[in-house]
């Protein structure tokens, strides 16, 4: 059925779309959600979402999403239309979550090129039930149904409007003509009342479909609405063939046939214009905001940044050309000079380029914390701060995961049931903080809960029955003890539940923010609340860093985790009966690491009074670095080693590599597994 | 120009290249690499060495900023390690979208045999190198072993893994 090939790109453009209506579908059935209920807005703005929805999938030949679509679509006009209409709210945003789900699920199998085979039914035959609920529940107080019941309709006849008889053809071969023709009446819906239509049963009956297309489907409806506003309406419908509308009033009758023969004129123009104007009117329903913003694909940005960071090299081999040494060249080092400056900018504008705000990350977790307070009883609330501090796209896809774990960790472990929280004079509900701001070269992203804490005692209980303890529990700090959790394996709900309990959720957090050189920290107090703090750098791309020179190779060493250099004597060095050597500044004791020997290079200098060592510290931790010499501080681009080379070996204690003015690479250390290698 | 033009181009561009080998030394043997899998030739160039790497991985080198490994065949093919001179050259080759530099003695020529002058590699000895050696190339005289360039993609226990199964 559905086009296989994701290069296609209508359907690359059909997935961006989908996939932005779907999370603002999302967005609003959450919000009304903790509103308490849908308000009228909401229910519209629902309706048009869908609506979108299915109009793109139908048009796409994605049956299963526009069916479903199609059917929550009927669900909210069916409410809309009923001011005083008593329904669940939350189980009706249930309904369209899971919806929404199975569009998204559907929508990521496209985007990988497999078929979307999904099935609906399920789904379908929930929200039919939901309907069927509804209407039993209401039934009685709808008189003025706008649904093709036919009963009602002959009441209405004799009110204001004008009735208009239409009939419509579909072009062949685009299947579901019935679904198609119940489209029309949905949109006429809308605009006019529908008094009835011909053939009468159109989902319900499948022989509908062949009707349709030997004798067209016709449809009597009602409106006060100008002929042409009709008529344009109509003509929207996809996949249209040929459509003729009449007034059927005798009043109008002839100015109907008038523009019926002018209508047939333009037919073939019409339909020429038929999917442009349905492309526009999907844009346009996106937000109006977005109309000077275009989507870039990031393999595109990703070759940008490349290509600036060459040209940052490629200015420090033409200015340092060892061909100019010692020439005087006044006119070319202000020439040089202008380069430089305009290179700067372009890599700043770059890297702003790729700069995402956390709002859509933040926002996802609204839909956790409602699922989760479903699911567990619970009563949370969760408040966005910042959400709209920016971080290079990059780190955006590190720091999903992550927040989602912390997140359901801080519903399931940390927020107390409502009872407990009242004993403990706490409100009722609970409160999950999401906080994001820059800080220097860093973004901070903490999430703060006012539950219960972490249980000290509990965490060294768990950590010694489960032997992950490297230290006697005396000498631990209050910090060492809470990053244990942190330790794989470990978890401290004695049951596992559906969203957390595995032992797997921290480590993983662990493990994501490492991956992105980011460190976490947590904040506790017992029955107040915990917090925990994420610290990110702000880009990957480009690091400051100190260039070390070790016999003819040379490192880089991230500039923040360089505490100091120093040249030793002798006489602090301390070596200990297992021949560790260790260094002794200002009293304190730090372990020493002879880069040369770990990573097997040849150099003159293995005396500790020729070289100089540099301290490095991560997450407290301290190390001295032995080299031969320091090359100084440089901006740095930061490329990954070539996937061979990651493919035979995972390589520690190199994060990647750079290439510096000359054009020779430099290693870039991974200091934290230096340290955890000398530990 | 038309998307079937620029097939048609690539099927010819593929037909030129087929039946070529671009040969060369390690000591006494000659060897020969599929000419489509060859990027471009250069001279030897300072490596950065990384360490922790299988010893024949020399390292990797700046190829107009694009960085890419460096293997040393020789070492690959346990034979002894030479000095590198100004003879040795690096044969960039591009297999399965993966750049890799391959480090040899020497750049022969570029050589057509035609696949009737190709016969099997014996199957004696299926010992080290020997996987390497696709087919036995005959020039004249000569004989050039025909390698197989996705095998250098290969470590050495991912192959033994897969002989094993």
């Amino acid at each position: 059925m559905a086009k296989q090939n994701t290069g296609d790109p209508l359907v690359e453009m059909f997935i961006f779309e989908t996939s932005q209506t779907v999370e603002l579908l999302e967005q609003i059935v959450l919000d009304s959600e903790s509103a308490g209920g849908f308000s009228r807005d909401a229910l519209n703005e629902t309706f048009r979402l869908v609506h979108t929805i299915k109009g793109s999938s139908a048009m796409m030949n994605y049956n299963e999403i526009s069916l479903l679509s199609h059917k929550i679509e009927d669900l909210f006009s069916y409410i809309r239309e009923r001011d005083s209409l008593k329904y669940d709210s939350s189980s009706l945003s249930d309904l369209v979550l899971s919806v929404v789900d199975f569009i998204k699920s559907e929508l990521e199998k496209l985007r990988e090129g497999i078929e979307p085979d999904g099935k609906p039914d399920k789904l379908a035959k929930k929200i039919d039930g939901f309907m069927k609920r509804l209407k039993k529940n209401n039934g009685s107080s709808t008189g003025a149904s706008s649904s093709p019941a036919k009963d009602d309709t002959k009441e209405n006849i004799g009110g204001s409007g004008v009735v208009y008889e239409a009939t419509i053809f579909f072009e062949d071969g685009c299947q579901m003509e019935n679904i198609r023709a119940f489209d029309v009446v949905h949109r006429l819906n809308g605009i006019a009342l529908v008094i009835s239509h011909f053939p009468v049963e159109l989902i319900e009956n499948d022989q509908s479909s062949e009707t349709i297309k030997k004798d067209g489907f016709k449809v009597i409806f009602k409106s006060e609405k100008e002929f042409e506003d009709i008529q344009n309406l109509l003509m929207r419908t996809p996949f249209l063939k040929d459509i003729t509308v009449n007034a059927v009033n005798e009043m109008l009758e002839q100015q109907g046939e008038d523009s019926k023969k002018e209508k047939k004129a333009g037919q073939k123009n019409n339909q020429a214009k038929q999917e442009q104007k349905k492309e526009t009117g999907v844009s346009e329903i996106q937000s109006p905001l977005t109309s000077n913003i275009i989507s870039v694909n990031i393999v595109k940005l990703d070759k940008l940044l490349d290509l600036a960071g060459e040209m940052v090299i490629a200015e420090a081999m033409l200015t340092h050309n060892p061909d100019l040494a010692g020439l005087e060249l006044p006119n070319f080092t202000k020439t040089a000079q202008h380069f430089r400056k305009i290179i700067d900018e372009l890599q700043d504008l770059i890297m702003s380029i790729r700069m995402v705000p956390l709002t859509i990350t933040f926002q996802k977790m609204n839909r956790i914390v409602h699922d989760m307070n479903k699911k567990l009883g619970k009563d949370t609330r969760l408040v966005l701060i910042g959400e709209d501090t920016e971080v290079d796209k990059n780190i955006i896809e590190h720091i999903s995961d992550p927040l989602m774990h912390l997140v359901r960790n801080s519903i399931d472990h940390g927020i107390e049931p409502k009872e407990v929280r009242l004993k403990k004079g706490k409100p009722e509900v609970g409160t999950i903080t999401l906080e994001a701001r820059n800080e220097g070269s860093e973004v901070l992203i903490i999430v703060r809960d006012d539950g219960k804490g972490f249980d000290r005692q509990k965490i060294l209980e768990h950590a010694r029955n489960k032997n992950l303890l490297f230290k006697s529990e005396d000498e631990m700090t209050d910090k060492e003890i809470y990053s244990l959790i942190f330790m794989p394996g470990f978890s401290t709900k004695d049951k596992v539940s559906e969203y957390s309990g595995r032992g797997v959720g921290m480590d993983v957090v662990m493990n994501n923010i490492q991956a992105i050189g980011g460190t976490v920290h947590i904040e506790n107090q017992p029955d107040v609340g915990s917090a925990i703090t994420i610290k990110i750098p702000l880009t990957l791309a480009i690091i400051t860093g100190m260039n070390i020179k070790v016999g003819e190779s040379i490192y880089t060493i991230p500039i923040k985790e360089v505490k100091e250099s120093f040249r030793p004597k002798q006489s602090d060095i301390i070596v200990d009966p297992d021949g560790n050597e260790m260094v002794m500044v200002r009293g304190e004791c730090y372990p020493i690491f002879r880069l040369h020997e770990r990573f097997n290079v040849k150099t003159d200098i293995t005396d500790f009074e020729d070289g100089i060592f540099v301290m490095v510290e991560h997450d407290n931790k301290f190390l001295c670095i032995f080299a031969d010499c320091l090359l100084g501080q440089q901006q740095v681009v930061v490329k990954a080693l070539p996937n061979y080379i990651t493919g035979v070996k995972k390589i520690r204690c190199v994060a990647g590599c750079t290439l510096l003015g000359d054009g020779s690479i430099s290693l870039i250390i991974n200091v934290r597994d230096l340290l955890s290698l000398s530990r | 120009m038309t998307d079937t033009k620029i097939l048609e181009q690539i099927g010819q561009e593929e037909d030129t290249q087929k039946g070529k080998f671009l040969t060369f030394s390690l000591g006494n043997e000659s060897y020969g690499l599929e000419i489509k899998y060859v990027t471009e030739i250069i001279g030897i160039q300072p490596i950065t060495e990384v360490p922790e790497l299988p010893e024949y991985i020399r390292g990797i080198i700046n190829l107009r900023g694009k960085i890419i490994p460096v293997m040393d065949v020789r070492v690959r093919f346990k034979k002894p390690f030479n000095e590198y001179n100004e003879r040795t050259c690096i044969i960039v080759i591009d297999v399965k979208d993966t750049s890799l530099g391959l480090i040899v003695d020497m750049v022969s020529e570029v050589l057509p045999i035609s696949d009737e002058n190709i016969a099997p590699p014996p199957d004696i000895n299926k010992s080290a190198g020997n996987r390497f050696v696709k087919g036995i190339g005959k020039v004249g005289s000569d004989v050039k072993l025909l390698l197989d360039c996705e095998m250098f993609l290969q470590e050495d226990d991912i192959i033994a893994i897969e002989k094993a199964t």
